[in-house]
């Protein structure tokens, strides 16, 4: 593998790598996780079991590995970028071979103690292989249109294969990241409005290769009432548990739409709604700021960043962090279909919890890693 | 490294933006979780609890119903049903298996219950018997660590002791239908077991005795199971209520009839009580709360004396000969007859064409109004008819309580016929001829009265002219507290006190005297005889050439075409004190037929002396029987 010029300052000692963690970023994260495993707690009545007690494991792991990954050295990942995105990329094709059916779609890959869901892999790997090809471009090229054609490829062939699991939450995540990683590298916007122009034109192709229980949802999603018993059953009932929650809540333990099951799915894509009857409009404004708080530092700590890998890295990192959050409230309150996308470091999974600390450990490596300087292609030093 | 700084540069301007974005986004999340949660909070409030929380009824324990000395006539039985619920039973048939070793279990049921087992939410008690006897509720309780999901379950169901003796007063319950959810909107009727009056005092009362729901809210999830009960409102169980009727009398009048069909009405001449009531052949209504076949159903219905129709109030007959006491009255009235004038019977009148025949072939020869009731002589009454016209005798006959209904507590009373000149063009748009004056002088022609009319006639005779009003009900008594029925005062008909002395003392002679048409069936005790008056209907047209021949004995009729025995009575002579009026359908002739029945109902009506005896309430003051 070539190597790239890393500044003089590189080489930070462990301890002083752990000094310049972003500690209030990680107590953030801490926070939130927190209070995911108060509501995993409600969500099984007040029981740790089934999902807090796990809860916790996959969190204390996860904590771990996003200290490990945000300790290692910047150059490791940079040079490891296209290494894990073809990785990832080769699991997403296992699955499509090999992959167990769960829950009606093709996601994961059952490794004993993990089942492993490449999308969630592939989330964090596109970034990283956009962040290094945009690394490489120099400012002459980011004008160019051919430029964007090799990551316009990097981001369709995964969205397409996990769109067809289906997955279409992960599908759309995928695609709205990569793009905005193109708008942050330098693609006109006006461009962007063209490639926005000809996706909703690609809209009734895209509904052919959509699933009937994909079509149902974007159906009940304008029309929920039309049918309260049978596809919109869900939105509606979440609707109920929001909205009957009013400005503080029905109480810790006390959600009865949670409770009495008219919930779905309530410890993991639906906990925001029993987040919202239980503890109200300011328990739910106050964790909606918590995830705010995460990506506007994320923001900051990208841009404080002294190469361009890093922001881009940082930036597509606390996007992609940013709109899972938005996409799975959106969704919960009506706002846009059910897409199937869990709450971060909220919703029970530990595929999910652990694919999100190496996120969020990858966003701390930039924070610490903020004064290196990368050379823009390896062995040359402009 | 200038191009180094313009693509951070671009970058930072390239992020703000992102994160200015990021902002926008979360306060439009925020924005909208406003709108629901604060600004259209109540009306998901309302959905939530509505989602959540059940209204169950809690059916109230039915009022009871006892006789005069408070013994139960229609009271609740605690129903033990054996349930079996699927989720609990993990294996069904197993189950079913296990139960069937300690109770029988019929194959319908069984695969009754297996079918309900695959339509139903798992967590829905399946019945799998009712009625079980002690035996069988003590075989599953002591087997039941071994019988998961396996229960008793306590429900309630009504119980006649007495059914066949009293159904056409007590009446039935039955389930609900169509047409009785459109009268009420108590939502008591709505429940799958409710049992609502269908007949008799149950119907009449039903108001009353079915008390008030409870309720109970109580909170289920998703699929309807219950969680928890929220609060609890009890209801108010039924009043219970007395009748006036003496069972064991009841039950002495139903016996006496035997074989034949008939009605019979015993009450207190003074206060209107009915004592007895009685209508046979009966049935057992205990067959419609626990189910009816189709063919007992079909046996009831075609059987040819009528079980199901209550004659005592609907049954409506020809009063024949006990009307005469309402012609005499009439005639006194009127001034038309002396009582003591004769008229001539040779065997039969004749008016214009018609020969109106007289009972007795060769005639009675010399009769006044004593002896013509007495010996019931035809002659006489289409003499004394004829005089009075039939406008004075249909308003004796309306004085006495006929062609009305007497409104007394039970459904299905029938209002007889007393037939005027008005009446007849109307009907039949003909007019009123001569002849048919002389046939009601003879109580018969249109007349029609049930034998709840004939008893009140006979009761307003004997108390010396009261327009005393028959009544079925003693009291309420709710919250343990007896409620009395207001008192009636019944008003004087404005009768003469010496013409009815000369009525009276016809009835005596029939009774009294060897030539009485009832003489036979006199009570030979002084302290407790009785006067009456015969009646016998004729329910075939006699052809003029069978008159000729003789007429062919009621015996040598088939049933169908023999005489209605009716007899009317009351006792004691002195100071009487009961009444009855007995019909005997088909049963011959009222002197040797109902004036026997008469006589031994009025001798055990006299011992038991219901009227006279203490009624003790606080007997009946006892707590419901509940669930």
């Amino acid at each position: 593998m070539a190597q790239f010029e890393v500044s003089s300052r590189q080489g930070y000692r462990i301890a002083e790598r752990l000094l310049r963690l972003d500690w209030f970023l990680i107590v953030l994260v801490c926070t939130v996780g927190a209070v995911g495993i108060g509501m995993l707690i409600s969500a099984s009545g007040g029981s740790t079991e089934p999902w807090a007690a796990r809860q916790m494991v996959w969190f204390g792991a996860g904590l771990l590995l996003m200290i490990a990954v945000a300790t290692a050295d910047i150059g490791f990942w940079l040079r490891a970028a296209y290494t894990i995105y073809g990785l990832a990329f080769g699991l997403l094709v296992g699955v499509e071979l090999l992959g167990a059916a769960g829950k009606g779609a093709q996601r994961w890959i059952d490794l004993g103690v993990i089942q492993l869901q490449p999308s969630e892999l592939m989330k964090i790997a596109l970034i990283l292989a956009l962040a290094r090809y945009f690394h490489g471009v120099p400012l002459e090229g980011i004008g160019r249109i051919r430029t964007y054609l090799p990551p316009l490829l990097m981001i369709l062939a995964p969205a397409a294969l996990i769109l067809r699991q289906p997955d279409l939450g992960t599908a759309l995540l995928l695609a709205l990241g990569g793009a905005i990683m193109l708008f942050l590298a330098g693609l006109k916007a006006w461009k962007i409005g063209v490639a926005v122009v000809l996706a909703l034109g690609s809209g009734p192709v895209v509904w052919q290769f959509l699933h009937e229980y994909q079509r149902a949802r974007i159906l009940t999603f304008f029309n929920p009432e039309a049918d309260p018993l049978g596809a919109g059953y869900h939105i509606l009932q979440s609707k109920i548990a929001l909205g009957s929650g009013g400005l503080f809540g029905k109480g810790y333990l006390q959600g009865t739409q949670s409770h009495l099951n008219f919930l779905p799915e309530k410890q993991t894509d639906f906990i925001f709604t029993m987040m919202a009857e239980e503890l109200g409009f300011f328990g739910v404004a106050g964790v909606l700021l918590l995830y705010l708080g995460i990506a506007t530092y994320g923001v900051v700590i990208s841009a404080r960043s002294n190469n361009h890998f890093g922001r881009l890295l940082g930036m597509g990192i606390t996007v992609t962090f940013f709109f899972h959050v938005f996409f799975n409230v959106a969704m919960v309150i009506g706002l846009i279909p059910i897409v199937g996308l869990p709450l971060p470091l909220i919703s029970y999974g530990g595929s999910a919890m652990l694919s999100l600390m190496l996120g969020l450990g990858l966003l701390l490596c930039v924070g610490v890693h903020r004064d290196v300087i990368i050379t823009r292609r390896p062995g040359s030093a402009g | 490294m200038r191009g180094e700084t313009g693509r951070a540069n671009l970058f930072t301007r390239r992020a703000v933006i992102v994160g200015g974005a990021q902002a926008l986004l979360t306060a439009g999340l925020a924005g909208r979780l406003y709108q629901l949660q604060v600004v259209e909070s109540e009306r998901y409030q309302v959905l939530a609890d509505e989602n959540r929380i059940n209204m169950q009824l809690l059916p109230p324990a039915r009022g009871r119903i006892f006789d005069r000395f408070g013994q139960v006539l229609a009271e609740n039985r605690l129903n033990y049903r054996l349930v079996v619920v699927p989720e609990a039973a993990l294996n069904l048939e197993r189950a079913l298996d296990e139960i069937a070793a300690l109770v029988p279990i019929e194959d319908h049921d069984r695969d009754r219950v297996l079918r309900e087992a695959s339509r139903k939410q798992r967590f829905v008690p399946i019945t799998v018997r009712e009625n079980l006897n002690w035996d069988e509720v003590s075989q599953i309780e002591v087997n039941a660590p071994d019988l998961p999901g396996v229960m008793i379950d306590v429900g309630s169901r009504r119980l006649y002791t007495f059914g066949r003796d009293t159904v056409h007063i007590v009446g039935y319950v039955g389930a609900v239908n169509e047409s009785d959810l459109e009268l009420t909107d108590d939502p008591l009727l709505t429940l799958p077991d409710f049992r609502i009056g269908k007949n008799g005092a149950e119907k009449v009362l039903e108001s009353s005795l079915r008390g008030e729901a409870g309720s109970r809210q109580v909170e289920v999830n998703a699929y309807g199971r219950v969680i928890r009960e929220l609060s609890r409102r009890t209801g108010r169980p039924g009043d219970d209520h007395v009748l006036t009727v003496d069972l064991g009398l009841q039950q002495y009048v139903s016996a006496r009839f035997g074989e034949e069909s008939g009605s019979a009405v015993v009450l207190d001449v003074h206060s209107g009580e009915i004592l007895a009531l009685a209508s046979v052949p009966s049935y057992d209504p205990n067959m419609f709360t626990s189910g009816i076949s189709q063919r007992q159903w079909r046996e009831l219905i075609s059987h040819p004396r009528f079980p199901l129709s209550n004659k005592s109030i609907a049954g409506q007959y020809s009063p024949g000969s006990t009307f005469k006491m309402i012609v005499a009255l009439a005639a006194l009235e009127s001034g038309e007859v002396s009582p003591y004038h004769r008229f001539y019977c040779n065997g039969s009148l004749k008016l214009g064409k018609r020969r109106f025949r007289c009972w007795r072939r060769y005639g009675h020869g010399h009769v006044a109004m004593v002896q013509g009731l007495m010996e019931s002589c035809d002659v006489y009454f289409y003499e004394v008819a004829k005089r009075v016209g039939i406008d004075r005798i249909a308003a004796m006959s309306e004085r006495f309580g006929f062609g009305n209904k007497l409104d007394i507590e039970l459904p299905g009373e029938k209002p007889g016929l007393v037939p005027t000149r008005e009446w007849k063009l109307a009907m039949i748009g003909e007019p009123w001829q001569g002849g048919e004056t002389l046939v009601v002088g003879i109580g018969q022609g249109y007349l029609l009265t049930t034998p709840l009319q004939l008893a009140v006639m006979v009761a307003r005779i004997a108390n010396g002219g009261i327009a005393v009003e028959p009544r079925l009900l003693a009291e309420a008594i709710r919250d343990g507290q007896p409620v009395p029925r207001e008192s009636e005062s019944f008003a004087p008909m404005g009768l003469s006190p010496a013409h009815l002395d000369i009525v009276r003392k016809g009835m005596n002679f029939v009774v009294n005297e060897p030539k009485g048409t009832a003489y036979r069936a006199r009570i030979e005790e002084p302290a407790l005889a009785m006067a009456g008056k015969t009646g016998s209907v004729q329910v075939r047209r006699i052809s003029e050439r069978e008159h000729r021949t003789g007429v062919i004995k009621n015996e040598d009729r088939p049933w169908e075409e023999r005489d209605h025995a009716l007899f009317v009575a009351y006792a004691p002579l002195e100071r009487p004190r009961y009444g009855v009026a007995v019909v005997v359908e088909h049963g011959g002739s009222g002197g040797s037929v109902a004036a026997p029945i008469a006589r031994d109902i009025l001798r055990e009506v006299q011992r038991r002396d219901p009227s006279s005896r203490a009624r003790n309430l606080e007997a009946l003051i006892r707590p419901h029987e509940t669930a």
